[in-house]
């Protein structure tokens, strides 16, 4: 499965160390990470996640079924509450024989779970929460149970 | 009776209604001033699932949940 959750700022120097000391020997050419960074920016102290399990678990399963029809293997490690600034809240990496399957599938993974994992992401601003709407994407499929005829 | 969760930064607790479909769920929901700005941008899952659809049975037990515009990372 590889999808870790973790309370609070993630531990970067061991999540990694630890994959690199997994997966080294299963002769995986090719291991390629990204480091989220909370910056700080627009007043926060840092920000905040709620995660719904279930379904992230589902979406990260497909996207492991696809790497692997790629010869490819996806890690990810996430925060859960709040993380403070200058601190990391999510780490992915992809395994695979040559680079450039990495290289394309870290861009790919990413770029959908930023649109499709169920993650919500609030501000920590004075010691409160603040949806980040604004930052925010809507699922496919949204607005379904919207009545505009009302 | 199926049950509907709010999730993430919708600050609604559960409700339980007995309903036989999501397009009933979609009328019942109509006169909820509260949610109508959520439900404009909510996705909807059955029992986990992301669904696209209102042509989707319920049956007792079911959960629904709405998910709000996501932003992980």
């Amino acid at each position: 499965m590889s999808l870790e959750l973790y309370e609070g700022s993630l531990r970067v120097e061991d999540i990694l160390s630890h994959w690199y000391q997994k997966y080294k020997d299963k002769n995986y050419g090719a291991f390629i990470n990204f480091v989220g960074i909370v910056r700080d920016e627009n007043g926060i102290d840092g920000l905040s996640f709620d995660i719904y399990e279930p379904i992230l678990n589902e979406w990260f399963y497909l996207w492991q079924q696809k790497a692997q029809k790629e010869g490819a293997y996806l890690l990810m490690a996430h925060s859960k509450g709040d993380v403070l600034n200058h601190t990391s809240s999510y780490i992915s990496a992809v395994l695979s024989p040559q680079r450039k399957v990495s290289l394309r599938l870290i861009n790919e993974f990413v770029e959908d779970f930023k649109a499709n994992a169920p993650i919500w992401k609030y501000d920590l601003i004075g010691g409160e929460r603040v949806y980040a709407k604004d930052r925010s994407m809507a699922i496919k499929g949204s607005g379904l149970l919207y009545n505009k005829e009302r | 009776m199926i049950k509907v969760e709010f999730l993430g930064p919708i600050k609604k607790e559960a409700v339980e209604v007995d309903m036989e479909s999501l397009a009933a769920l979609k009328e019942y929901f109509k006169d909820d001033e509260d949610l109508q700005d959520w439900l404009k941008i909510c996705a909807v899952s059955v029992n986990d699932k992301i669904v696209c659809s209102l042509d989707v049975p319920l049956k007792d037990g079911d959960k629904v949940s709405l998910l709000p515009p996501v932003c992980g990372g």
